[in-house]
């Protein structure tokens, strides 16, 4: 399977989740590094780069949304998606107001998340080419 | 207005005794009761208490107006007659004063005097000279008297006594009744004559009759013994015995009530006359004045029946008022209550559906990806015993989560949280648009369905995708509901001028009473398969969501009405 061209961080405090899913992504030729803790991840952003970053809302700890406001700050250009078991529209609405590309709402199905993910992906391209010009 | 309240009736009806039930009923009762007791009360007791007294006075004024005037004319007859007596006896006085023993003695002297005397005073028959022993000395008069004695007679030892006598009614051997009045004159301080007068009883009685009495009323004169000593109209003729009793002596005039006659109350006036035997009454039918008493008691009677009447008719009717107004604000209150209660209670269901959903998600998603992840690594192995099986398995683990998925995905849908877009929003067409995604379906079930809108139906402003599941879920239940070739009326028009009314009646099989306060609730459903019971409750909060309202009416075997109820022109925040 070709590699995409893009990196993948998954964090979920389900660690059978969000391991199982790095696999399949990897299976699929998706570079992807998995994660159960915030401040672990925090700490793997800092080493290197991602284009895209995966993140559970409701986590121990670090939540979803306060490391998708860390991740915005230091790494303004990672595109970060947000997932969650429950659907809440004030969660939602802050998430996309703190700059998340989207929301959904697990079970998701993998290739409906590629799918989102090539779209940020596409997203992040077009915006730093804007920036390049 | 009603008079008599509807808590009276036997049957309370069907859906008030679902809001109140029987103890309610009863309560209503109570209060209506008490109402009616205390004003009856408080109007009543004057009215009475007025009637009571007035009927007091009037008694008092007939009794006054029956015993005065009999009072009146006893005593003035009384005077009258008493002094009829006394000037007669004064001119005896007067002639033994005037006059010598010698000269009264002399006969025909004596028939001078009874000559003048008959000239100035009526009634003077004879007149008489009686010595101290009772012998007749002279006599002038009609009959032959002289010589006669009176020693043994009761006028004569009164007169001795006394020095005057008037004596009782009697006829004598002379035919007429008469009576007598004697005068004593001391000739010397030894010896003493007496000077008799025979008077007529027509006197008396001429005098008596110029009473002109009614003609239910009687007077006479009685004696001591209650015999007549002038002639009653109705109770017999002189030296009759009078019925009625002889009264107790009394110095005035009385008058005595209720004096019973043969069964027949009388009231009987009376005066005993001064110095003489004689006792003047009046008796009196009073039958006729109580007639008109009787009448003016029954008139009396009838006002206050009627009055009673008029008010307790009235305070019923305040009463009825009252408490009708006080139901109608319980009932009010009732339903508010009922209402908060299901508006919170679908808040809880909504919360938990949404934990429900969001606990189950988790091992949800995990599930999936272990099942996705076996397929791909099944995929890239090419010999794998049993590989075709097992992928059907992944499949089939799949399907199931993403049935499973549906569901919470719907749950979590019925708290739904998505943003409202708002925009102006034509109903007519929304429904119409949405009959088109099932127009298929009704054509081919032949089901007439129809919109009746209102010619002036304002466009409103609502979240249009929204209103589009709603009318989807709700038209959708109702081809559920109904047979082939069923009908499907939206009537849609403006209430209070701020709100939009749809209603969407079907003629289908219809919801159960006890079913009917369920079915908003999640998974609740009468759809034997594939209802998930969410449906409705969906519709239910997105409705809310949008400050409308929806409610549910419906009859088995008739059919079933949805209404909601959205507002025109508010934002919602």
């Amino acid at each position: 399977m070709k590699p995409k061209p893009y990196s993948v961080l998954l964090i979920d405090d389900e660690a059978e989740l969000v391991y199982t899913l790095a696999e399949r992504l990897q299976l699929r030729g998706i570079e992807t590094v998995a994660e159960t803790h915030g401040d672990a991840a925090l700490r793997i952003l800092a080493e290197r780069e991602f284009d895209i970053v995966v993140v559970d809302v409701k986590m121990p700890g670090i939540n979803g949304i306060d490391l998708l406001r860390t991740i915005k700050q230091n790494h303004p250009h990672v595109q970060v998606i947000l997932q969650t078991g429950r659907a809440s529209e004030e969660e939602r609405n802050e998430g996309l107001r703190e700059g998340a590309f989207d929301y959904l709402v697990k079970p998701v199905d993998i290739d409906n998340l590629i799918d989102i993910m090539n779209q940020a992906v596409e997203q992040s391209k077009r915006r730093s080419s804007h920036e390049s010009e | 207005m009603r008079i008599w309240p509807r808590i009276w009736e036997k049957e309370v009806p069907e859906k008030s005794m679902f809001l109140e039930g029987e103890d309610q009923v009863h309560r209503y009762r109570r209060l209506w009761r008490r109402s009616v007791l205390l004003l009856s009360t408080f109007c009543l007791t004057p009215l009475l208490i007025m009637t009571g007294a007035n009927y007091y006075q009037y008694q008092q004024a007939m009794h006054e107006e029956m015993i005065q005037p009999i009072h009146r004319q006893t005593s003035n007859m009384k005077r009258a007659l008493g002094f009829l007596l006394e000037e007669r006896r004064f001119a005896l006085n007067f002639i033994v004063e005037e006059k010598s023993y010698q000269d009264l003695a002399d006969q025909d002297h004596l028939a001078g005097t009874l000559k003048n005397l008959k000239q100035s005073f009526g009634g003077f028959i004879d007149l008489g000279v009686i010595d101290s022993k009772g012998n007749q000395i002279s006599y002038a008069g009609p009959y032959d008297l002289l010589g006669k004695n009176y020693a043994e007679q009761g006028w004569f030892h009164t007169v001795t006594l006394r020095g005057v006598s008037v004596s009782d009614m009697f006829t004598g051997y002379r035919g007429f009744p008469h009576f007598v009045i004697a005068v004593k004159c001391e000739k010397n301080s030894d010896d003493f004559f007496v000077l008799r007068a025979t008077v007529d009883m027509d006197i008396l009685h001429q005098r008596i009759r110029s009473l002109s009495l009614p003609s239910s009323s009687d007077a006479f004169l009685i004696n001591s013994f209650g015999v007549f000593q002038t002639p009653s109209r109705y109770y017999g003729n002189v030296m009759g015995q009078c019925p009625f009793p002889v009264p107790p002596v009394s110095e005035a005039t009385e008058v005595m009530e209720d004096v019973n006659l043969e069964d027949r109350l009388y009231i009987v006036a009376y005066s005993y006359i001064q110095q003489s035997p004689f006792i003047f009454m009046v008796v009196s039918d009073p039958s006729m004045l109580k007639k008109n008493w009787f009448a003016l008691r029954r008139e009396l009677f009838i006002f206050m029946i009627v009055s009673v009447v008029i008010i307790i008719v009235l305070i019923i009717a305040t009463s009825t008022y009252l408490v009708s107004r006080i139901q109608d604000a319980d009932r009010k209150r009732t339903s508010l209550f009922h209402k908060m209660e299901y508006t919170n209670k679908m808040a809880s269901l909504g919360r938990l559906a949404s934990g429900i959903a969001h606990e189950i998600n988790n091992p949800m998603a995990i599930i999936y990806e272990k099942a996705g992840l076996l397929k791909d690594l099944l995929s890239l192995d090419e010999d794998f015993p049993h590989k075709k099986r097992i992928l059907q398995f992944t499949e089939s683990i799949t399907s199931s989560v993403e049935r499973c998925r549906t569901i919470t995905h719907r749950m979590l849908g019925f708290a739904k949280h998505m943003d409202m877009q708002m925009e102006t929003v034509n109903l007519v067409n929304l429904i119409e648009e949405v009959l088109g995604f099932l127009g298929k379906e009704a054509l081919y079930r032949n089901l007439a369905i129809k919109i009746h809108a209102e010619d002036d139906l304002p466009m409103i402003q609502s979240d249009r995708g929204q209103l589009q599941q709603v009318f989807l879920n709700i038209i959708n239940n109702a081809f559920a509901a109904v047979e082939d070739g069923g009908k499907i009326d939206i009537h849609l028009k403006t209430v209070n001028q701020v709100n939009v009314s749809i209603s969407i009646t079907d003629n289908g099989s219809g919801i159960p009473k006890e079913y009917l306060t369920h079915i908003f609730e999640p998974f609740f459903t009468l759809k034997k398969k594939y209802g998930t019971g969410l449906g409705l409750s969906i519709t239910y909060g997105i409705i809310s969501k949008l400050k409308g309202n929806i409610s549910v009416d419906s009859e088995v075997g008739k059919g079933t009405t949805f209404t909601i109820t959205l507002p025109i022109g508010q934002k919602v925040d």
